[in-house]
């Protein structure tokens, strides 16, 4: 639809913002190895990537459309296992792999969703995890296929697209910096668009949805396999990147650790989860450098920031600001009353 | 596949034997973690997470128990009032905190819970497996039904969850503090102006539902290796357990677990690679013809 001049002011200046925020954004990633040469970064960066959008995806459900998935991971395994089988298979090329494992996830999230998203809150919730936990037991019982326990074996062969080495570092790097972009840009246009406004009145008032003919199961279909789809690209970087994929990647702990991010980046942002990916990344970094009981280290820091701040690191913060701003303008005629934000 | 082997079990009277005994401890075992997960549910409602990591805890306990005092009996209760005691307190310094809040911090708090249950296992015991090991008192040559040999121990399990079953049966429908339990599960605020402590009923029903995982994991030390992580199998079997039997229905959780037991021990003979997709396929089925569960009162 084109935009009249009425429409002009809003809608693209939005899509042009965030175009120029996602084009700065590129350029910073780009730059950063420039500056700071060490390999250790570069791959904590690619990691960052991986988990960011498998973070930002699942933000799709929880945040944006109330749907708490705990089997989010399923998708992102799903895309690094047929990406990386694929790739093994020695025939295809790697775009073609790539849009085969998103296309393949949208697939088993189109199925898996189809009986999910009819339940509802809690209930969704572990029927998501239990078909994690299934995909999960396919991966590690079909040895013949996926190497069980020690996952695909023998490395994933990175032939060149049309001229890039991907075998290069920096190369391999840059791409995941853009496909990176691509991907948090095209999540961005879905929430802000009529659909993404529709799923918010769904997670706020489903009855509401329904009353204005709003096919409730449909959307929350569409945007479970969307985000299913955008965590198998996350699998697929990662896949890229260790040469391999390993059962863990659809563990249950991955997707509790996707749910952690969100909580700690908070929802208030889009880019909340992302925050939290940063968080989490460095967190985990230290830790298991230290000690080899990471989840006793990370369960505890869950609890303490769980029951002490009550909120997400990012939201505590974003409140904080917001408290102080308002006690900083008490000359102000008329004193905003201090609304407690919905996530947006 | 293999159905030809499956014929064959069903047709011989030894192995069909067997495979039932397997397929009834399964799923008593299901049963017992099942029932305690759909109590919590039912009244506080919350979905307990943790609540395959409460029957790993039982397993441990039981453990620890039986190779300090030799006892059976102790370690059973050890398992089963520990984890208890665990629940109730699980309840009041944590899980009380987030109720009324967003489902996440539900979940986050329960994942936490299994993270430290699981590595607090590990560092105590080594991330190795642990074998208990049968108990002196069941050491006796196994009865033998039609041919088939069955551990007495299979027996005595199946007594006990049975006997648990119907004590929680009977307990929530015919007696009195059964029947203010199922009130508070329809409207805590009316129970609470009438002068009951609700706090107290939460902790408590917390607790029961937690002895019950505590039981599961006790009854199944002896038979089962111990591992930091066997919570987790358990806790997704009992949530298909749950979807098929009818969310908060004890009798539902009943049959489901024994459809799923059965489905594990025949399934491991005639399509052992897809156990697995067979419990899944049931569980769809039963979403599509009937969403709220073969026993289950509402729709979920």
């Amino acid at each position: 639809m084109r935009p009249g001049p009425l429409r002009s002011g809003l809608l693209p200046s939005g899509l042009l913002r965030d175009l120029a925020l996602a084009l700065a954004a590129l350029a910073v990633f780009l730059a950063v190895p420039v500056v700071f040469p060490q390999p250790a970064l570069r791959d904590f960066l690619i990691y960052f990537f991986a988990y960011g959008l498998l973070a930002m995806s699942l933000n799709l459900l929880v945040g944006l459309t109330g749907l708490v998935s705990f089997g989010h991971a399923a998708y992102f395994a799903s895309g690094a296992y047929v990406f990386g089988l694929l790739m093994q298979s020695g025939r295809v090329s790697i775009p073609v792999a790539t849009l085969a494992a998103v296309g393949g996830t949208a697939i088993l999230a189109l199925v898996i969703g189809a009986i999910c998203v009819r339940l509802k809150e809690i209930y969704f919730s572990f029927i998501t995890l239990a078909f994690q936990m299934f995909i999960h037991s396919i991966i590690v019982t079909w040895v013949g296929l996926t190497g069980g326990d020690q996952g695909l074996r023998g490395g994933i062969p990175r032939p060149p697209i049309l001229g890039l080495d991907l075998n290069d570092a920096r190369t391999l790097y840059g791409t995941c910096v853009v496909v990176f972009v691509v991907c948090i840009v095209a999540m961005r246009q879905v929430s802000q668009s009529p659909f993404g406004y529709t799923l918010r009145m769904i997670r706020d008032n489903p009855a509401r949805a329904n009353f204005l003919g709003v096919n409730v199961v449909l959307m929350k279909l569409g945007i479970f396999v969307f985000a299913g789809a955008m965590a198998s690209i996350g699998g697929v970087l990662l896949a890229l990147f260790v040469s391999g994929a390993y059962p863990e990647f659809a563990f249950w702990t991955t997707s509790g650790e996707a749910i952690f991010m969100i909580m700690l980046g908070g929802m208030k942002l889009f880019l909340g989860p992302l925050v939290g990916t940063l968080l989490l990344q460095t967190l985990n970094h230290f830790v298991t450098i230290y000690t080899e009981y990471h989840g006793l280290v990370l369960g505890s820091v869950i609890l303490l920031i769980v029951l002490g701040l009550r909120r997400g690191l990012a939201d505590y913060l974003y409140d904080w600001l917001q408290d102080r701003r308002a006690r900083r303008a008490p000359s102000a005629p008329v004193p905003e009353p201090v609304v407690k934000s919905r996530p947006v | 596949m293999n159905l030809e082997a499956l014929a064959a079990c069903l047709s011989s009277a030894s192995c069909a034997v067997t495979q039932v005994s397997t397929a009834l401890i399964v799923g008593m075992l299901l049963f017992l973690v099942t029932s305690g997960l759909s109590l919590i549910f039912g009244v506080l409602g919350i979905v307990n997470f943790a609540h395959g990591a409460f029957y790993m805890l039982g397993a441990y306990l039981a453990f620890t128990a039986y190779a300090l005092s030799g006892s059976f009996l102790l370690a059973m209760a050890a398992g089963a009032l520990g984890v208890a005691v665990f629940g109730v307190l699980f309840e009041r310094l944590i899980m009380s905190r987030v109720y009324g809040r967003d489902i996440l911090m539900q979940l986050l708090v329960c994942y936490a819970m299994i993270l430290i249950l699981d590595d607090g296992v590990k560092l105590l015991y080594g991330g190795e497996y642990r074998m208990m090991g049968m108990p002196d008192a069941f050491a006796l040559p196994p009865v033998e039904i039609a041919g088939g040999f069955v551990p007495g121990y299979y027996l005595f399990m199946v007594g006990v969850a049975l006997a648990a079953g119907l004590a929680l049966w009977l307990g929530i429908n015919r007696t009195r503090l059964g029947k203010i339990i199922r009130a508070l599960a329809i409207n805590p605020q009316m129970v609470g102006a009438l002068g009951i402590n609700t706090t107290l009923l939460y902790a408590g029903v917390f607790g029961l539902g937690s002895l019950l995982a505590g039981m599961a994991g006790a009854l199944a030390a002896p038979i089962r290796t111990l591992t930091p992580g066997m919570g987790v199998s358990i806790l997704i079997e009992s949530f298909i357990v749950t979807v098929i039997g009818g969310m908060g229905s004890i009798a539902g959780a009943f049959i489901a677990a024994l459809l799923i037991g059965f489905t594990r021990a025949f399934g491991a003979i005639g399509f052992p690679l897809f156990v697995d997709g067979m419990m899944f396929a049931i569980m769809a089925l039963v979403l599509i013809v009937k969403p709220s569960g073969l026993l289950g009162r509402e729709a979920a």
